[in-house]
């Protein structure tokens, strides 16, 4: 019980030693670090306040609200379809993954269920917004450790998956395409021969970076034991997706626990973790994973059932009375919304899971003891959207 | 729903064996957590092969946590609180120009009804943990009352529960005891009232008409009554 919470009164000892200039170990001369809110490795506006001790972080407290849009309140004054558009604003990366979730939550307070075609689709589109998430991430991390390369090379191919999004739903970052009951329209012609052209385009890119970034050498000295979390740490912190399963926990929401209304069962696939906990682990972690969704997304292309998109849901949509739990593993780790109904055209309460705002709360412990560029790799490999930790 | 081998069986009473589903997993969970806590244990629903609510009393809310990470709930999912009070902007969120210039009779408010589990006050804390071995999570509830809007920290069993509480406290004005950063998450420091309550007015909502509700009209090729009989 006290394992945690005694390092950390440690850290805040020593950050007031800092602070009244009694030093540690040498003589140096403690100092507050300020990153953001405006700074290019938070992507976002995410503030950091770093103490340090010389180059060595004593404590790192996040900041966070300076995007904070109240989606909570806002839900309760909004009906089930607006919501929709609302929360895909939350990881407006992979947007679509956000939708998924709340229609499932609000579907089995109905006691809908959407037909098999419209469940193929959804998880077809589930595993592309994952591959356009996270091939920025592999982009992005790379430009923020010094390889610009990497960088060109995700904005490149990430183009592949959003043209398919953009041809299917009409939305490139901001689909709003799922509905309760199905989808809001059937694929375009030509949609699966482009889309497997776009998979076979990803599984490229992601040997491309498996080279280029992964392999890297400069990258593994910048990620190789740093910022290291091990597996109890990462439970009780509530830690999901990549970050839990780079810490050597075998755990995947699509697999274990995976709502009704996602195909994932019917494609052959894997979940993939590594021992190390560090940000290299996390990295490898979901460079594996986009390649087993593109994997996802070819396979159920070939197996796509014919047959409506839509099941007979009143065009007025009220929600029964009762309360919903649903989760599913998105890009970003598992977010879930409790739903709270009272029978009426808007939700009386919903509470947003958001998986960047676990992740990002193990910031204080992960930081501390790691010297400056190290913070730089810990935050790009925790991999958080701004949207997804203030909501 | 899985007992229906024995279909040839006599029943005597056939309409209450398919009414009463029994989920074993979490009716065990339940009377173990319940075995731990003794009386602590107030209230508790379950949704068969879904869902599993508990409601402790506020003294044994840390007990709750403990009990919990010790039968194996390990992963923090959130903790958060549910303001029942039913919103006294209406039910319908009619907003101000609505009942001005059109002419909306207010309407009467609904009275305070707690969700699963039961409750009797209108703060409750709402609290969510998975065993991932299991597969299963429990959603715990706790009342808190009025005149005294506090409870004991979880940061200590849960370490992720540290911004969670920051965020209930500046979001529905709970705080907690033995926290140790209880300073705002998402709002600034001299931010005044508690947005998540429901007396909080939304105050775009009350000087712009809810939207949506003119716009409802049947799509394309849609007969106006389809949909609407189901």
């Amino acid at each position: 019980m006290t394992t945690i919470s005694d390092p950390e009164s440690v850290a805040a000892l020593a950050a007031e030693a800092v602070d009244n200039r009694v030093n540690l170990d040498f003589e140096t001369e403690g100092m507050t670090l300020n990153m953001g809110p405006q700074h290019p490795a938070t992507h976002g506006t995410l503030r950091i306040i770093a103490r340090l001790d010389g180059e060595q972080v004593i404590s790192a407290e996040p900041m966070c609200g300076y995007m904070h849009r109240g989606y909570e309140k806002l839900t309760e004054v909004r009906t089930y379809p607006q919501i929709n558009a609302l929360i895909n604003r939350i990881d407006w990366l992979g947007s679509f993954a956000n939708e998924v979730p709340f229609i499932l939550a609000a579907e089995k307070l109905m006691g809908v269920e959407a037909p098999p075609r419209a469940q193929w689709i959804r998880t077809i589109l589930f595993e592309m917004s994952r591959i356009a998430n996270i091939s920025l991430f592999l982009g992005d991390f790379g430009l923020q450790l010094g390889g610009m390369t990497a960088g060109f090379y995700a904005f490149r191919d990430r183009e592949w998956v959003l043209n398919q999004i953009e041809s299917a739903t009409g939305g490139r970052f901001h689909p709003n395409f799922d509905r309760i009951g199905g989808l809001k329209d059937d694929l375009p012609k030509g949609w699966i021969e482009q889309s497997h052209t776009a998979m076979d385009k990803l599984l490229a890119f992601c040997d491309e970076m498996e080279d280029l970034l992964v392999g890297n050498e400069i990258f593994q000295a910048r990620t190789r034991g740093i910022g290291v979390i091990p597996a109890d740490i990462a439970l009780s912190y509530g830690l999901s997706g990549a970050n839990l399963r780079a810490s050597g926990f075998d755990w995947g929401l699509r697999r274990d626990n995976c709502p009704p209304g996602l195909v994932y069962d019917k494609a052959e696939w894997k979940v993939w973790t590594h021992p190390d906990g560090d940000c290299f682990a996390r990295t490898w972690v979901r460079l594996q994973e986009t390649r087993e969704a593109a994997k996802i997304v070819k396979q159920l292309l070939d197996t796509i059932p014919s047959g409506p998109v839509m099941a007979k849901v009143p065009r007025i949509i009220k929600v029964p009375e009762g309360e919903a739990y649903v989760a599913t593993e998105n890009p970003l780790g598992e977010m879930g919304y409790y739903v709270v109904s009272k029978g009426d055209l808007v939700p009386f309460r919903v509470k947003i899971r958001s998986a960047s705002f676990n992740n990002i709360s193990v910031v204080p412990w992960v930081a501390r003891g790691a010297y400056v560029p190290d913070l730089i790799s810990i935050l790009g490999s925790l991999y958080f959207i701004l949207g997804d930790i203030d909501r | 729903m899985s007992q229906l081998s024995s279909a040839d069986t006599e029943t005597t009473e056939p309409a209450e064996d398919i009414a009463v589903a029994v989920d074993e997993t979490r009716e065990a969970v339940l009377a173990e957590f319940t075995e731990r806590l003794g009386t602590g244990v107030v209230g508790s629903h379950i949704r068969v092969g879904d869902d599993l609510w508990i409601r402790v009393e506020r003294a044994q809310w840390v007990a709750a946590a403990e009990s919990a990470k010790a039968m194996g709930f390990v992963f923090f999912d959130f903790l958060s609180a549910i303001d029942w009070l039913p919103s006294p902007f209406g039910r319908d969120m009619d907003a101000q120009e609505d009942r001005i210039v059109a002419g909306t009779p207010a309407k009467d408010p609904e009275p305070m009804v707690q969700g699963y589990a039961g409750g009797d006050t209108r703060f409750q804390l709402l609290a969510r943990v998975y065993s991932i071995s299991a597969g299963l999570g429990i959603n715990l509830k706790c009342d808190l009352p009025d005149d005294d809007l506090t409870a004991a920290t979880w940061y200590t069993i849960y370490a992720g529960a540290n911004w969670h509480e920051r965020e209930a406290r500046e979001m529905f004005g709970i705080t907690f005891d033995g926290h140790p950063n209880m300073i705002n998450l998402y709002l600034p420091a001299d931010f005044v009232g508690h947005p998540l309550r429901k007396d909080f007015p939304l105050l775009a909502r009350r000087v712009r008409p809810w939207p949506g509700i003119v716009d409802v009209e049947p799509m394309p090729g849609v007969e106006d009554e389809e949909g609407e009989g189901e």
